[in-house]
């Protein structure tokens, strides 16, 4: 009746599990209560779920990323105290069975649940409101993503009580993750779950590429659009050329698991090298989808805190392009100990260290707009300043390893993972802190607490040293990752630090739940009317905070790269002449459906339930089916409307 | 004579090489105990002192430019348009391609000179010593010496080790880093890495790559023993097992479990080759073209 499903699935004996998923279920219920208690389940359903307005999209896409960082972080807080305590005799809290499921959720959860829905979320905020557009170019396949997002981020979140996670770390290399070594639901979870999350960034991917290229203000040719833009287009470009890579590549281990095909097991000619070949040609352009917004992030922040152009648009374009390009060319150097000869490791090799230079480029642009200037230090300069600080740190260690007479004994240490901790935080995760902090009044019409928001980044950038420089130091003494246990005594000092430095990130997560639940509390006393709280040069600055569904009444005409700024300096902007009738996406429940489908599939296909896969899948293409004969899409705010909500607007600036 | 007292800053390097010489004792890849170890630390060590020159005074602009231009300091120079200049734009594209010729011609060469596979310079005959994987286990064997071990292996100090190696279950990383280089070893084929231990000891070896729940305790211990004659005590002890290797003791071996160290008397002929043929049942002519048919008969990933 339910597959490969029983009661044995349920993690009884693991009180660490059981209390994790009580208090995910404590969580989802106070939410129904509160819901069902101010009856705001209606509004809810049409104001947020439904809806297909990209600015709604995003912040829902911001919602899931910070749950996912949340629990993300859970798991890291778990691993540091383990390694800090496991040491001899001790064998710490958790089995190791435990212990690998932790560490590859941590890594699918963080890379493609935090970092994606947070880059994806701010893309959907900002981009339109950038380039001077009114909507996306396909609203409907944007709330498919959406919900095709959460639909595989449940997944994850549904194998800590019902089942397992993957125990092969978050790359699922086989032969570990083939049914023979890994029979149990966690390879299956992995699977399922980032084949139904890369479809809908793979979508997304196509959505933004089309709005970018179709859909900018007149006069913003491609050489006047704004650096967030650029980075957003050229991200972009490798989801569509590195996502259905991944798709294909998981897909391929689901037919060893499922069909017992041989693509990629020990024997029937099956060949690993070839998914570390193909996972890596998706990850490592993966790196860049993550860290190119985040750059497009600081350099919007910089200028508008320096009060200044930024230096170098050309530079900053080339070299954006320059990553671009040299993402789909290192794969390789991910596995320069699998026995390439010296020619291929020495090409990928010198690939990877080619990538320094374009974005040692970004990092002196940055630089050189900040001379010369008048540097506020807001929150989101902050987040840029330890961005900038952190990141070329990390860069070194990166040219480093790109060496592959280095990698051969630094490869799999934990100076790799103090490394890619380094850039993702650093970069991704300050980039997008920054982002939020930068954009929120954007969004929500008012500002977030300045202080607890300096109090948060201290934490994280005094933790963030504290909790990795240990870890650059244990790779050198030869401590290698995932290890749940270990016997050398050398370890231990290092790791107990790094768990201090954990708890200190911990304080400035804690700050950051403050910051927004204060700002939420004082949003009266916060909120900006202006639409520019900060001085802003670009097109998002101009229009109303939070923006009209609508976004602009009047399109925009752009004549310089920093439009805003330029109409703010040649005197205030011209009034509009004249409101015109203005078409929205109507809400649509499809994407929803859509995505609860998704979740009812994928959940069906690990656990082999085929009468819950089956009828899923048709529900999936029935929906799409319905909405593509439904003609009927948009609704019309008349010109008299718009001209009233303008004018209510003006009144309030006053 | 005259007595001079040592100037601050003599003073100061002497205590940083003091420092940074007792620092390495201990720390595995500052302290290598081989010549592959010896130029891959070089490599690490000059590696990062080019970098400094771009990323030290990098690190140092930032935190002068935030000062010198905080808002506050109204007294220094505010030039809201300037947005480009020719030479600075060319220095800052020329520098850090310059830092990366140099970096990629070291790579060049230190790749080659590093290749796990390329046999060492010695005077002695290298001692050869297949390795395979297990879950989880290290199994070595002696072909030319017909003993084998588990967990434990041992070679005479200042002869080069080739390690031929394998895995007949999941892919893992043979790793000893004192030693230096890492290599995968991957089922159904063969890898290869080149090393000596200058010094004698007990070196810490393990799988630097995850293969399961019993990872982390699947560790050895690489004995370099000072001399040939010691090397030959230790073939003798392993010798005196009661233990053989055939095709019974390998699959119970291979079992999947962590195991004590073991010495094995004598080992089925041919027992490592015959790992690597049991996974190319069903395989076609398109896999021979991939994992292409080495002189041994056996797989190489070459």
């Amino acid at each position: 009746m339910f597959g490969k499903l029983t009661l044995d699935a349920l993690p009884l004996d693991s009180p660490i599990q059981m209390a994790g998923g009580a208090f995910m279920g404590v969580l989802v219920l106070a939410f129904i209560v509160y819901l069902v208690r101010t009856r705001k389940w209606s509004y809810l359903w049409k104001e947020w779920l439904t809806s297909l307005d990209h600015k709604k999209i995003g912040i829902m896409y911001m919602v899931l990323a910070s749950l996912m960082l949340v629990r993300g972080f859970i798991d890291a807080i778990m691993m540091r105290s383990q390694q800090a305590m496991a040491y001899g005799p001790n064998q710490g809290i958790l089995s190791p069975e435990h212990f690998d499921q932790i560490f590859s959720v941590h890594g699918t959860i963080m890379i493609l649940f935090m970092a994606m829905p947070f880059i994806i979320g701010l893309m959907n905020i900002v981009l339109p409101l950038q380039i001077g557009s009114r909507d996306v170019a396909f609203p409907f396949m944007n709330s498919v993503s959406l919900w095709l997002t959460w639909a595989g981020a449940l997944l994850v979140n549904l194998s800590l009580v019902i089942g397992e996670f993957a125990q092969t770390g978050w790359s699922a290399y086989p032969p570990l993750s083939e049914l023979r070594f890994s029979p149990e639901s966690g390879v299956d979870y992995y699977i399922w779950a980032l084949e139904i999350a890369g479809a809908a960034t793979l979508m997304s991917g196509i959505n933004f590429l089309v709005t970018i290229l179709r859909m900018r203000a007149p006069g913003m040719t491609l050489r006047k659009m704004p650096i967030f833009t650029w980075t957003s287009l050229c991200t972009n470009m490798l989801i569509i050329g590195a996502f259905p890579v991944l798709t294909v590549t998981l897909g391929l281990l689901a037919l060893d698991r499922y069909l017992g095909m041989h693509f990629f097991t020990n024997d029937g000619g099956g060949n690993m090298m070839m998914y570390a070949n193909l996972f890596w040609d998706w990850g490592h352009p993966e790196v860049y989808i993550v860290i190119l917004p985040a750059f497009g992030i600081f350099s919007e922040v910089v200028p508008t805190f320096s009060g200044k152009a930024l230096f170098g648009y050309t530079s900053m374009v080339v070299a954006t392009f320059a990553i671009t390009f040299l993402s789909f060319t290192v794969w390789l150097h991910h596995f320069f100990t699998m026995g390439s000869g010296g020619d291929v490791n020495a090409v990928f090799g010198i690939s990877t260290m080619l990538i320094a230079v374009p974005t040692g480029v970004k990092i002196f642009n940055w630089l050189f707009t900040m001379f010369r200037g008048r540097v506020r230090f807001t929150t989101p300069m902050l987040w840029t300043i330890g961005f900038m600080l952190v990141f070329t740190m990390g860069g070194m260690a990166g040219v480093l390893l790109a060496m592959p007479g280095a990698d051969f004994v630094l490869h799999n240490s934990l100076f790799l993972i103090a490394h890619f901790h380094t850039m993702l935080i650093g970069g991704t995760v300050f980039g997008v802190f920054a982002g939020v902090a930068y954009w929120f009044p954007k969004a929500f019409g008012f500002q977030l607490d300045e202080k607890l928001g300096k109090r948060a980044f201290w934490s994280w950038l005094i933790g963030f040293f504290i909790a990795f420089a240990p870890l650059y130091v244990l790779g050198f003494l030869g401590m290698t990752r995932r290890l749940v246990h270990y016997d050398n005594p050398a370890y231990r000092p290092w790791l107990i630090v790094a768990a201090v430095g954990v708890a200190i990130i911990l304080f400035g997560i804690l700050n950051q739940i403050a910051q927004l639940v204060v700002s939420i509390v004082n949003r009266e006393k916060n909120r900006d009317n202006s639409g520019d709280p900060w001085n802003g040069r670009t097109l998002e600055w101009s229009i109303p905070s939070p923006p009209p569904p609508y976004n602009f009444a009047i399109v925009p005409e752009v004549h310089g790269i920093d439009a805003f700024w330029e109409d703010k300096r040649s005197g205030s902007p011209k009034r509009p002449v004249e409101y015109v009738d203005i078409s929205l996406p109507r809400n649509s429940v499809i994407g929803i459906l859509i995505g609860a489908f998704s979740l009812g599939f994928g959940f069906g296909m690990v656990w082999h339930i085929w009468w819950l896969a089956i009828p899923c899948l048709i529900g999936i293409v029935a929906a799409f089916v319905a909405r593509a004969s439904n003609e009927d899409h948009e609704y019309e705010i008349s010109a008299a409307e718009v001209e009233r909500i303008e004018l209510d607007r003006r009144a309030r600036v006053g | 004579m005259i007595e001079k007292k040592p100037s601050l800053p003599m003073w100061l390097s002497g205590l940083g090489a003091v420092t940074f010489l007792s620092g390495c004792k201990g720390v595995a890849l500052l302290d290598p105990a081989g010549q592959v170890g010896m130029h891959e630390r070089t490599l690490i060590l000059i590696a990062t002192l080019l970098m400094l020159i771009v990323v030290a005074p990098t690190i140092f602009l930032v935190l002068f430019f935030i000062w010198k231009y905080r808002a506050s300091n109204t007294k220094s120079r505010y030039d809201p348009e300037w947005a480009y200049s020719r030479r600075i734009e060319a220095t800052m594209w020329a520098v850090p391609f310059l830092i990366v010729a140099v970096l990629g011609t070291i790579a060049w060469f230190t790749t080659h000179q590093l290749d796990p596979f390329r046999p060492l310079e010695s005077q002695s005959k290298p001692v050869t010593i297949q390795v395979v994987s297990l879950d989880w286990k290290w199994l070595f064997i002696y072909p030319d010496q017909d003993v084998a071990s588990v967990n434990q292996v041992a070679f005479p100090s200042g002869v080069p080790v080739r390690f031929v190696i394998t895995s007949a279950s999941v892919m893992s990383s043979f790793f000893i880093p004192r030693l230096g280089s890492q290599i995968y070893s991957m089922a159904g084929m063969q890898t290869e890495v080149n090393l000596i231990a200058d010094r004698p000891g007990s070196y810490d070896g393990f799988s630097s790559q995850f293969n399961g729940p019993g990872f982390a305790k699947m560790d050895f211990k690489a004995l370099a023993v000072p001399d040939e004659e010691q090397f030959e005590a230790w073939l003798a002890a392993a010798r005196a097992s009661p233990k053989t290797l055939d095709s019974m003791a390998y699959k119970d071996l291979a079992a999947p479990s962590n195991s004590p160290v073991e010495y094995y008397s004598k080992v089925e002929p041919g027992l490592f080759h015959s790992i690597i043929a049991s996974f190319m049942k069903g395989a076609t002519g398109v896999d021979q073209g991939m994992n292409s048919m080495t002189a041994e008969g056996s797989d190489n990933v070459r």
